[in-house]
């Protein structure tokens, strides 16, 4: 799947004053790849996305995007506490200036691929933590992006609300095949999600390891216990252990 | 979710037992007042001597003289509403100015910097001190005793103001700068929402202060038509007890009053999403 590159990183390097948080990186995601990235705490995934989001400057070296409509889904939903699940989708229509017909039509669209049209009038303070969750991909899917970044967003989840958004996200990505970075800590659900996983080394985080994932999308939540799942896991698992 | 079933069992629960709940709220603070009033007589009747009696009149003597006389309550009811007006007008001035100055230092690190040392010296300054300074540039009318009240309301506005302002969720700030929101956008969609909370907090306890401002204000400005400050210190001086009594307790009860207003108020417009108010409005209702 030869497709055009969206993000590209190269000889990138950052640093926050004296400390060096990542070694030259160079990396490319094209439209249709799913892209995880795993390594030990504190190695500098965070880094990578802020600085592929573009809220942060590399030191040296350049990322460089063909798109600028980018979803950056964070560690927590981050929603707007005063907002109705509606408003907070419809949040970043307001900003980009969609035009709130527009903006109402694309919300009902997205809420209903997150199975959450009807809790759209509530308030996030009476939402579960996968529901919030939904609602800020929600928000995000509604300028429809080309590339997602995800910053560990499952990892305050129990394991029944993970496994579940682990599933829908699958879906979701299956239909729209944007191009997506996602960070985590968890090897099963790196493997489970990606199309190709990169291992990171501790710090100055360095790309240290490479995985394709053959596993076709759309995918089933049950391929996590077929044997050859488990290897690759295993595989991937030993990598982290070497690069921590 | 603890909204919805909040409400399905206040609309499942039969009268009674929402009586019952009421009671509970209320019965505890009246036996409070019960015994209050007892240990008022007495102190009353067993321990001041009859000649020292006027020290502390009996409750219905109070009630009588200081509510139930037309004339006296008339005068009271007056000084209620102007000192009423005059803390409302001083919360009002406070508001729109500290709230201003909350969010221009939001802005700027470096406007909070030379802006906070002059809101701390509005709270630290004696007020009756500047009392002599502000009826020798403004007179002794409105405008003095609304300035009373201006500046003490100002500083719980400009702080919980400014604490909410940069309180909002960094990672929200990130989501505006990644779509490239101005500093305007920002103020009005992510740092004013995010305040309201402890903006109503700030409101609460200065409409509480502006009533005391208001007060002290006419005490000492004792001119023209008399405010709530002014008959304390005639009944005082007059050494009419119960009008005083009477004069105290309608000045308590105004900032009974001012401070459960903006508790409403703050229930209604955030309580909805902000925990803090939200547990209140379970509490009372």
């Amino acid at each position: 799947m030869a497709l055009d590159p969206v993000i590209a990183f190269t000889e990138v390097t950052k640093s926050f004053g004296s400390i060096d948080a990542l070694d030259p990186i160079g990396l490319t995601i094209r439209k249709g790849e799913f892209v995880s990235l795993v390594g030990p705490s504190g190695c500098g995934k965070s880094t990578v996305l802020r600085l592929g989001s573009g809220l942060i400057e590399p030191t040296e070296g350049t990322v460089s995007r063909t798109s600028d409509n980018v979803g950056y889904i964070f560690q927590e939903p981050t929603l707007m506490p005063w907002r109705t699940v509606e408003q907070n989708v419809t949040f970043l229509g307001e900003l980009d200036g969609l035009g709130r017909q527009e903006a109402r039509r694309r919300a009902d669209e997205v809420l209903s691929l997150v199975g959450l049209e009807e809790f759209r009038d509530h308030y996030p303070l009476a939402l579960s933590g996968g529901m919030k969750m939904r609602t800020s991909i929600a928000r995000s899917l509604l300028l429809d992006p080309d590339l997602f970044l995800f910053d560990e967003p499952f990892g305050a989840l129990d394991q029944i609300s993970r496994a579940r958004l682990n599933a829908e996200l699958c879906a979701l990505f299956s239909e729209r095949r944007f191009a997506a970075l996602f960070v985590t800590h968890s090897v099963d659900e790196a493997v489970f999600l990606a199309s190709r996983l990169l291992v990171m080394s501790k710090r100055p985080g360095r790309l240290v390891a490479e995985f394709e994932i053959p596993y076709e999308f759309p995918r089933q939540p049950e391929i996590r216990y077929e044997p050859e799942f488990a290897v690759l896991a295993g595989q991937v698992a030993a990598a982290l252990a070497e690069a921590s | 979710m603890s909204n919805r079933t909040g409400e399905t069992t206040n609309a499942s629960r039969a009268g009674p037992a929402r009586i019952r709940e009421l009671l509970g709220v209320a019965i505890p603070p009246a036996l409070v007042a019960l015994a209050i009033i007892l240990l008022w007589y007495g102190i009353t009747f067993f321990v001041l001597e009859p000649d020292r009696r006027f020290l502390l009149p009996p409750p219905h003597g109070v009630i009588e003289e200081g509510i139930l006389d037309g004339e006296v309550l008339a005068e009271i009811m007056g000084g209620l509403y102007r000192t009423a007006m005059v803390a409302g007008l001083g919360l009002l001035i406070g508001f729109a100015l500290g709230f201003s100055m909350a969010l221009v230092m939001s802005q700027a690190k470096w406007i909070e910097r030379s802006l906070y040392p002059w809101a701390v010296v509005c709270q630290t300054v004696p007020i009756l001190a500047l009392v002599p300074l502000l009826g020798f540039w403004f007179g002794f009318g409105l405008m003095s005793r609304v300035t009373v009240c201006v500046i003490i309301a100002l500083f719980p506005i400009v702080i919980n103001s400014l604490t909410g302002l940069q309180g909002a969720d960094p990672r929200l700030h990130d989501l505006l700068t990644l779509h490239n929101a101005g500093r305007w956008t920002r103020a009005l969609k992510l740092q004013v929402p995010a305040a309201r909370p402890l903006i109503f907090t700030g409101l609460r306890t200065s409409a509480g202060l502006s009533v005391i401002g208001a007060i002290v204000g006419d005490f000492f400005f004792g001119r023209g038509q008399p405010g709530l400050g002014i008959l304390l210190d005639r009944y005082s001086r007059r050494l009419r007890s119960e009008e005083l009594l009477a004069a105290v307790i309608a000045a308590c009860l105004l900032g009974v009053v001012a401070f459960w207003i903006f508790g409403v108020i703050g229930r209604r417009a955030v309580g909805h999403w902000d925990p803090s108010w939200a547990d209140e409005r379970n509490k009372d209702t």
